[in-house]
């Protein structure tokens, strides 16, 4: 199998409300950045690939208008999933494996602002039992969290402290959105329940955001990028979507893809979680088998910024920057989707 | 810049979803107030019934019938409902397994408060009183409670005696009156039929006053099942002046961190009008104001 490396990542500031810009307009510069990291332009693109969903905007194939992003004529071979960028990063991975290009480029945009993100998510549900209830993402997601709290695995204290964790390390982070010192006896005394037993600081932020990384096959990424982090396992699991046919406290899906991807096979410097619930980061990192000497989301994760479709792509381009910035050798990167950890894709990042 | 444009902008899909075998067959169900689950292949039953279970194998297409009972596994409550929500004032999402199934079903619970709710809590179907087959046939799950509610009602005359009749017949004349013991010459407020010490008939009644020494008291701050009177009262043992034994009634007209053992106190009388053959003729007693009684005078009545 081909060695295949992240050899660039660049995102767009994370923000409540982006400004103005299309999809086209967000993606464009960020796709010069991260190509002009390493010297490339889009004539060395042998794959693009974008995860985006157009129900966050409400413009069906909004997708095929970012293409306009891309210098896409004469055509090009791309792709798109309806998914949050990382899967359209496990798409270009694939591709590459064929073997007749070296370099992908991989995209995601979301601009959630627009609309009313936690009702959007309810069309993830099932059409005939519970999308007519209205299940907004935020009460899914406190039906989690109390299954957790009910089973000893956690207390809203312990969501408090990830909170207050997550938004001081965004303080480092300059494209993070909700960053600063919070105390968690305050938001434990003071914030009101969203959706009992979840809390505002228990939950995503709304983000509008955009990112992109280059993949390249091992002997282009050696020549591009001084310390290339590469891919040495990458695996997606998916469970059932009737959050009734599952148990909540854990998440088999990310332990399976974890297990495939090698996470345990050797010492973790970093992990990038995508935890859009406090309490979700718990049941991961259980999963994952991660222990108390890996860091995790040294970024701030998706409780300082959560693009909706960009903040999978994200994780594993913040993972990818601690291999190639030098402060690890070893990183978890990750992503989910779906209702209550539904889908989770994870890959180990080394440096050689 | 200020000249961003926006518009409002609205997204349908009309779709129109057949139902098949599996899920068809619930939801009309669901109509005649019929609940339903499905077998799997590993011989669980899954409720609500699904066409493949979660290890992606079909399931059996045997369906069992349930009880609209179940258990609540997990739930959260929604404080302030959003738009899209089935309801406009608090209520809970749910997650319930059905009593016989191994699964559970989301839908919304029907509460007052959080407060009524607990994990493990039993829970029933309410069902919609009209029904078009689709989820919402079940309006909600409510909480359901495994007491059997077993109240008692008897109604009698009740007679309160030749002595008690003497006690109240005094109220009506804004009178309390005292039994008189022939051997210790104690007063004792109601008359009894009988001297406690020597067993003799207590027939002299004497007319005592309406002020007296408060001995001791409490405060009531916790409700309880037939409570006539709202926490916080006070009830309080009263010697009243001309006799030897307390009686006791509410204790009021003063703050109740300043009620204390010894206060003179006096009845606080209904207005004369209202008067009927009862002790409620008093309201209560209330500080006269003098001199605390000095402990000595009231110890022997604790």
């Amino acid at each position: 199998m081909r060695d295949i490396a992240i050899v660039s990542f660049a995102q767009l500031p994370s923000e409540r409300r982006a400004d103005p810009r299309d999809e086209a307009e967000m993606l464009e510069p960020i796709i010069n950045e991260a190509l002009g990291k390493v010297g490339l332009t889009q004539d060395d693109v042998g794959f693009t690939c974008s995860g985006s969903s157009d129900y966050l905007i409400g413009r069906p194939f909004s997708f095929v208008a970012a293409v306009d992003g891309l210098k896409a004529w004469p055509p090009i071979r791309e792709s798109h999933v309806e998914m949050d960028g990382a899967f359209a990063l496990y798409e270009a991975w694939v591709r590459l494996l064929h073997g007749d290009i070296d370099v992908a480029l991989v995209m995601s945009f979301g601009k959630g602002s627009l609309g009313s993100i936690p009702d959007v998510l309810n069309l993830q549900n099932d059409p005939y039992y519970v999308q007519p209830l209205g299940l907004d993402s935020i009460s899914s997601a406190a039906l989690q969290a109390r299954a957790l709290i009910d089973a000893g695995k956690a207390t809203e204290k312990d969501f408090a402290d990830i909170a207050v964790r997550s938004r001081r390390d965004a303080m480092q982070n300059p494209f993070a959105q909700v960053k600063g010192e919070f105390d968690a006896k305050k938001i434990l005394k003071e914030e009101p329940y969203l959706a009992s037993p979840l809390r505002k600081s228990f939950c995503p932020p709304l983000t509008d955001g955009a990112a992109c990384v280059v993949l390249a096959t091992a002997e282009k990424a050696r020549a591009i990028c001084s310390r290339p982090a590469f891919i040495r396992g990458i695996d997606h699991r998916v469970e059932a979507n009737s959050l009734g046919l599952r148990d909540l406290t854990v998440s088999t899906s990310a332990r399976l893809a974890g297990e495939r991807a090698g996470v345990g096979k050797a010492k973790v410097d970093v992990a990038e979680l995508h935890a859009p619930f406090a309490h979700q980061e718990i049941i991961l990192k259980e999963a994952l088998g991660l222990d108390s000497s890996v860091r995790i989301n040294p970024s701030g994760g998706a409780l300082a910024a959560n693009s909706i479709m960009t903040a999978g792509l994200t994780r594993f381009g913040e993972a990818a920057s601690r291999i190639m910035d030098g402060s690890a050798k070893r990183a978890v990167a990750h992503c989910t989707s779906g209702a209550c950890l539904q889908q989770n894709l994870v890959a180990v990042l080394e440096a050689e | 810049m200020s000249d961003h444009l926006a518009a409002p902008y609205t997204f349908e899909y009309t779709y129109r979803r057949s139902m098949g075998p599996v899920i068809g067959r619930f939801l009309e169900g669901l109509r005649y107030e019929i609940l339903e689950g499905v077998k799997t292949a590993d011989g669980r039953v899954l409720c609500p019934p699904q066409e493949y279970d979660e290890t992606g194998a079909p399931t059996t297409g045997e369906f069992v019938q349930l009880r609209p009972t179940g258990v609540l596994k997990s739930w959260t409550w929604v404080a302030e409902p959003r738009e899209n929500h089935p309801r406009k004032t608090p209520f809970a999402f749910a997650l319930v397994q059905i009593d016989g199934t191994d699964s559970c079903i989301t839908h919304i619970l029907d509460a007052k408060s959080p407060k009524e709710l607990e994990t493990g809590m039993r829970v029933r179907v309410r069902w919609a009183k009209e029904k078009r087959g689709t989820i919402q046939d079940i309006e909600c799950f409510e909480p359901s409670s495994p007491i059997l509610l077993g109240p008692v009602h008897l109604d009698f005359s009740v007679m309160p005696g030749v002595h008690q009749t003497a006690y109240l017949r005094g109220f009506e004349q804004g009178k309390i009156l005292g039994g008189k013991c022939k051997a210790t010459g104690k007063v004792y407020v109601p008359p009894r039929g009988a001297s406690p010490v020597d067993g003799q008939p207590m027939d002299e009644y004497v007319e005592v006053a309406d002020r007296g020494v408060l001995t001791t008291f409490t405060v009531v701050r916790i409700p309880f099942e037939g409570q006539k009177l709202t926490p916080p009262y006070c009830f309080g043992a009263i010697v009243l002046d001309g006799s030897d034994l307390p009686f006791y009634h509410l204790i009021s007209g003063v703050a109740y961190d300043e009620i204390r053992m010894g206060m003179r106190v006096k009845a606080k009388w209904k207005p004369r009008e209202e008067w009927e053959t009862s002790v409620e003729n008093i309201l209560y007693f209330e500080p006269t104001g003098e001199p605390d009684a000095p402990f000595e005078s009231y110890s022997e009545h604790l």
